[in-house]
């Protein structure tokens, strides 16, 4: 089974998550000024990463936290977690960690 | 190494599951100043340690998440620790809430208990992995629980009301296995 270490929880199985998408997508600072062009970013368009990509989980059955993670989607091996609001770590090419 | 013929002997459900009375329950959200005043409330610390629970006598503290709490007394305390809390918390910002009756608890005990668990439950129940006075939400097959380990061979529970028969239920056929 899949482990994913929640960074509130440590390492748990993969059922008690849930995917959240991209990661580090901010809400435009001011929203009454935003521009349809922004609010179209903002809301609809996402990456499509093939290798190591930022993402949102949520530990939905378990502490109930949002929180980012780097996966590489070719191989659906986790790189890295850390806590919303943090920037996403370094990691080594090529995937160990 | 474990031998493969091992068969582990014949159980009977009745010894093993065991509907745990009904409680006064409560999920509090709130900050470290939150827990703390209700830690003083209860009498009973709230972890600040992740998946950690305090008990003292029938009242418990249940870490579920970085702000969130399941406390857990007997019935007849409902009153007393509503008072306590909402006069402990004040004007702190928190959220607490009744939910006496949306779950119900079971008692998993005995020697197979961690096995009948693990039938359903992903997580590693190992008790190198899985502590008396651990406690987190988790999944039974499809259903969402809490499990506390309250003893080395004794777990609590605890699901919603709904879905308490579809677990004891699944509980039941996993045990078939052992008295195969
Ligand atoms: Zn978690």
């Amino acid at each position: 089974m899949l482990i994913i270490d929640c960074p509130y929880c440590g390492p748990r199985p993969e059922p008690e998550f849930t995917h959240g998408g991209e990661a580090h997508i901010a809400r435009p600072a001011d929203p009454s000024q935003a521009t349809d062009q922004q609010w179209l970013e903002f809301l609809y368009l996402r990456k499509n990463t093939r290798g190591v990509f930022a993402e949102r989980w949520r530990h939905a059955r378990g502490c109930g936290r949002f929180f980012n993670a780097l996966r590489d989607t070719t191989t659906d091996q986790f790189l890295a977690t850390y806590r919303a609001g943090q920037k996403p770590p370094a990691v080594p090419v090529g995937g160990e960690r | 190494m474990s031998d493969p013929n091992r068969r582990p002997p014949r159980i009977d459900a009745r010894d093993w599951l065991e509907p745990l009375p009904a409680a006064t329950r409560f999920s509090f959200r709130g900050s470290p100043e939150a827990a703390a005043a209700a830690s003083r409330a209860l009498g009973v610390e709230l972890s600040q340690v992740a998946c950690r629970a305090n008990a003292v006598g029938e009242r418990a503290a249940l870490w579920l998440g970085p702000d969130e709490q399941l406390l857990i007394g007997a019935e007849s305390d409902a009153g007393a620790m509503r008072e306590g809390l909402v006069a402990a918390l004040g004007d702190t910002p928190h959220s607490l809430v009744d939910i006496s009756h949306r779950q119900v608890a079971f008692a998993v005990k005995g020697a197979h208990a961690e096995w009948l668990l693990q039938s359903g439950c992903p997580l590693d129940l190992d008790i190198g992995q899985f502590p008396v006075g651990m406690c987190t939400r988790t999944v039974f097959l499809k259903s969402e629980i809490v499990l506390w380990r309250t003893a080395p061979d004794t777990f609590r529970l605890e699901v919603w009301r709904s879905f308490a028969d579809y677990v004891a239920s699944l509980l039941a056929e996993a045990a078939i296995e052992l008295s195969a």
